[in-house]
């Protein structure tokens, strides 16, 4: 192939990480397999190639979930390229050791743009140095004296012009600089700008393609009628009648169901609708809400906590004290309801299998089907789709896994579709946690002890139950699985939930003895990451207690937070600016206000809610939002990704609650699962803060404050203090 | 074998009459634009126009669209140039997009109906589920959208930030 040799390929794809991982069989052509530019390709590295048609085609190993993932790849090596983003085309990248490692190709963790900042915009600055010489030799002129304009490579003395087409080919087959100019912040064209996206116009016009949407030739369609119990087990099950159902192929017992197959969808909805079914809830018997919350005390009451943080003498500072503030804090399980259902399509073949699917990690998907296959990792190719939201959810591969047991069995390509009622009860819910805190307060009003003891399930075990496979070379799957699988279910007992203490163990206010304990307790419900993970209970939680502070201290909420933060200039601008921007204290008529702050993701977010209250009903009028996520790449994205983790935190702050029967689901669909919907919708204003440090996550921190934004508004506005989600004003 | 006007078009399906009409339109069709969100008429990710009404079609049996006029998605416009599509993509409305087939064509019968829906109007038409969020751009985008087809003009600014100015 024409083009980069291999060594100078991998030489110039080295990423985030600062390693180059050089697998065997990593090429060019293997990176870049399938994709057609025209007669000739250039490939410049693993993200970009320019076809000799023109077309600059960008592989990206982050997904687009809707949080603009593939506006960023296309903005910064637009920038760099002196190309408009919007005649970037990003495609969804194989997977590849050119991409990195195995957190390098999965998108989650508001990580995405931190990572790519610099190697994206090194892409397309290297490939614009590569093509200004290539046109300089031609024109036997010096590469300095030349131009980037538009696509263009020009000559200003004697007004020659070369496209990127005409020059690409040449351009590629040069040597990469070793070192490349990035463009000054001061001439930027397109970043910080509020760029629209470029998956609008695919995403408005029904052409964007989602897992759901892969149509495959002679594909089946299956559907899988699941045990609802967590731990349940089945015990018999009659298909006479759905076998009667015109189109249906096959129905036959699967790891936790019964699957059907089918001609088609609703042959096989139809068909699943007539299955007589019997399940034994098994361990998952009493498994009830009611159940589940007396487990959570027992734990929190019991010895069984780990430190996770000791500063000073919490317990005996609050022993001594005069006046301790104590709350109790619960939140419930939460779905993770994406608007498309899980699906995963699954096509075995005689080189392998390809599977079609929208998921947050590939490489999970390619372990978990080459396992359930007997194959090769590197002979499942895992194609991307568009993510009908992912959330967390979509980091799993059970899915996947489950299609591709059915896929053997018929030995067909198999699309599997789960039902909302499927994707309800099957899911790997945020898990419930309950929270104790005590604090004392000096004569000044400020706190002298803070105690926070928490009790939850770990994510750990069950996250690693799904993906652990991937994370160990194939050849010591089986050790390695097993090894890291005993190490996730021992952990809980060793270091208690360490992913549900995030958010508060490193609260900021300024404290001199600060204690934090956890302890994990798990009924054996399914757990999972889900938006912001262990900050989206425990920003309702600190934030909901150091405003309960505030108020026994006599003192107004914003200020008292603002003197516990003197060594905080980020969470001290954020607050700044939004309680100047919301009007803090000139709530108009009618009209309370609640505030919170909180970091995540190494982003700092500060929300005003303005509510009213009127008997049970709650009313969320307006959310005021600064924000500090470093440079914002694209403020408009910055701003739609603030009001979409406000508008995500806001539902489950009003309506959120999964409850559970014998271990079964109870909420099943949208008609006993509320959504927030227009009207129920507050304004949002969002205001972000200059900054020239690296680009820092949005995808999540704007999700931690609005919980407590708004209950701290309530307690204004009524003197109740919400301490349970959802709210109820009952 | 239901005849009914699709996108414009006289078409036949062999599906069973009872079949709802989005999985018609989906896998015997091949058209993918109407998605599946929730099957019971909940979400609205299924919304097509009916004769002109925004209709959700995933508990609509294609046996009550035969004889009628079925516009989906795909045939809103040639390439996108509705005035609803083009403020979408003016205020980048779509993060995932998912629900979006179903948005524009909700706000499309609106804007039909209604050419300057108020506030209230969109909060009662627009009932479609967004898990992402939208709804402050979607609405914004649905103000724009009136006034666009109010300018007769169609023409969008290139990007968000030329039309902020």
């Amino acid at each position: 192939m024409r083009g980069v040799t291999r060594r100078a390929f991998l030489r110039t794809t080295g990423l985030a990480a600062g390693s180059l991982v050089l697998g065997c069989g990593t090429t060019p052509e293997t990176v870049w397999q399938d994709r057609k530019l025209g007669d000739e390709r250039a490939l410049f590295d693993a993200f970009l190639a320019i076809g000799t048609d023109g077309r600059i085609v960008v592989q990206a190993h982050k997904v687009e979930m809707g949080q603009g993932t593939h506006t960023a790849f296309a903005t910064l090596v637009g920038e760099e390229l002196r190309v408009d983003p919007r005649r970037i085309e990003v495609v969804a990248a194989p997977i590849s050791d050119a991409f990195g490692g195995f957190m390098d190709q999965s998108t989650g963790g508001s990580t995405s743009l931190l990572e790519i900042w610099q190697p994206l915009r090194e892409t397309g600055a290297r490939a614009r140095t590569m093509l200004v010489e290539a046109a300089a030799e031609r024109w036997q002129r010096d590469a300095s004296d030349l131009e980037v304009v538009d696509g263009s490579v020009v000559d200003p003395r004697s007004g020659a012009s070369l496209s990127f087409a005409e020059l690409s080919v040449e351009a590629a087959g040069r040597r990469a600089p070793r070192e490349v100019a990035l463009t000054p912040r001061g001439e930027w064209k397109y970043i910080g700008r509020r760029g629209v996206r470029v998956d609008a116009r695919a995403k408005v016009t029904g052409h964007a393609s989602y897992g759901l949407d892969v149509r495959v030739p002679d594909m089946q369609t299956a559907v899988v009628v699941h045990c609802p119990h967590a731990q349940g087990s089945l015990v018999s099950f009659d298909d006479e009648a759905a076998r009667g159902v015109n189109g249906v192929e096959d129905v036959f017992e699967v790891p936790g169901g019964v699957a059907i197959v089918a001609r088609d969808t609703w042959s096989a909805r139809s068909a699943a609708a007539r299955l007589e079914v019997d399940w034994d809830p098994g361990a998952s018997k009493g498994v009830d809400t009611a159940a589940i919350r007396a487990g959570l005390v027992a734990a929190i009451e019991s010895d069984g906590h780990h430190s996770a943080r000791d500063d000073g003498d919490a317990p005996r500072v609050l022993d001594d004290a005069q006046k301790v503030v104590e709350a109790e804090y619960a939140l419930p399980y939460l779905a993770h309801a994406t608007m498309e259902p899980m699906n995963c399509t699954v096509v075995p073949g005689e080189d392998g299998c390809d599977v079609y699917m929208g998921t947050q990690s590939p490489m999970i998907i390619q372990d978990a089907v080459a396992h359930e296959l007997g194959l090769s990792r590197s002979d499942v190719r895992v194609h991307g789709q568009y993510l009908g939201g992912g959330f967390g959810r979509r980091f799993f591969a059970d899915m996947a896994a489950e299609a591709a047991g059915i896929a053997r069995h018929t030995g067909k390509p198999t699309k599997l579709v789960w039902s909302r009622e499927d994707d309800m009860a099957r899911d790997f819910y945020r898990p419930p946690s309950l929270h104790r805190l005590r604090a004392s307060l000096g004569a000044d009003g400020r706190p002298e002890a803070w105690e926070h003891k928490l009790a939850a399930p770990s994510l750990l075990p069950h996250m690693v139950g799904d993906t652990g496979g991937a994370v160990v070379p194939q050849w010591m799957r089986g050790l390695g699985s097993a090894l890291v699988g005993a190490i996730a279910r021992k952990l809980p007992d060793w270091a208690g939930p360490v992913l549900a203490i995030e958010g508060a163990h490193d609260q900021p206010y300024a404290v001199p003895n600060v204690s934090m304990q956890a302890v994990a307790w798990d009924p054996g419900i399914p757990v999972g990451i889900w938006r912001s993970v262990g900050h989206s209970h425990n920003g309702f939680v600190v934030e909901s207690f150091i405003d309960e502070l505030a108020h026994a201290a006599g003192e107004d909420p914003a200020a008292y937070r603002r003197s516990l933060l003197a060594d905080h200039p980020r969470h001290l601008a954020v607050l700044d600016r939004v309680v100047e921007e919301a009007g803090w204290g000139r709530a108009p008529a009618g009209r309370a206000q609640g505030i919170a702050v909180h970091e995540a993701f190494d982003s700092v977010v500060a929300q005003v809610a303005e509510v009213s209250v009127d008997g049970p009903a709650l009313r969320v009028h307006r959310v005021v939002c600064a924000v500090d996520c470093g440079l914002a790449v694209n403020p408009d994205i910055v701003e739609a990704q603030m009001e979409s983790a406000i508008n995500f935190g806001l539902t489950a702050a009003l309506y959120g609650r999964i409850d559970f029967r014998d271990g079964a689901a109870v909420q099943s669909n949208f008609h006993d699962h509320r959504m927030l919907r227009m009207a129920d919708a507050p304004e949002i204003e969002v205001h972000i803060l200059e900054s020239d440090a690296a680009p820092t996550g949005v995808g999540e921190p704007g999700t931690p404050p609005i919980a407590p934004a708004v209950a701290n508004a309530v307690f204004a506005a009524t003197g109740r203090r919400l301490r349970e989600l959802p709210f109820e004003l009952t | 074998m239901i005849e009914f006007e699709l996108n414009g078009r006289r078409t036949k399906v062999s599906a069973d009459p009872a079949t709802p009409l989005l999985w018609v339109l989906r896998d015997e069709l091949g058209l993918t634009g109407t998605k599946f969100g929730c099957g019971i008429a909940q979400c609205g990710a299924c919304t097509v126009h009916l004769d002109g009404k925004a209709t959700r079609t995933c508990v609509l049996p294609v046996s009550a669209a035969a004889g009628r006029s079925v516009h989906t998605i795909e045939g809103l416009s040639e390439g996108g140039e509705h005035p609803v599509q083009q403020a979408w993509v003016e205020n980048s409305v779509p993060q995932c997009g998912y629900c979006q087939s179903g948005q524009v064509m909700a706000a499309a019968a609106l804007l039909a109906e209604n050419p300057a829906p108020s506030d209230d109007d969109i909060d009662r038409a627009m009932t479609n589920i967004c898990r992402c969020g939208t709804y402050t751009r979607i609405r914004r985008a649905i103000h724009r959208a009136a006034e666009l087809t109010r300018d007769g003009s169609g023409a969008v600014a290139e990007d968000a930030s030329e039309a902020a100015e």
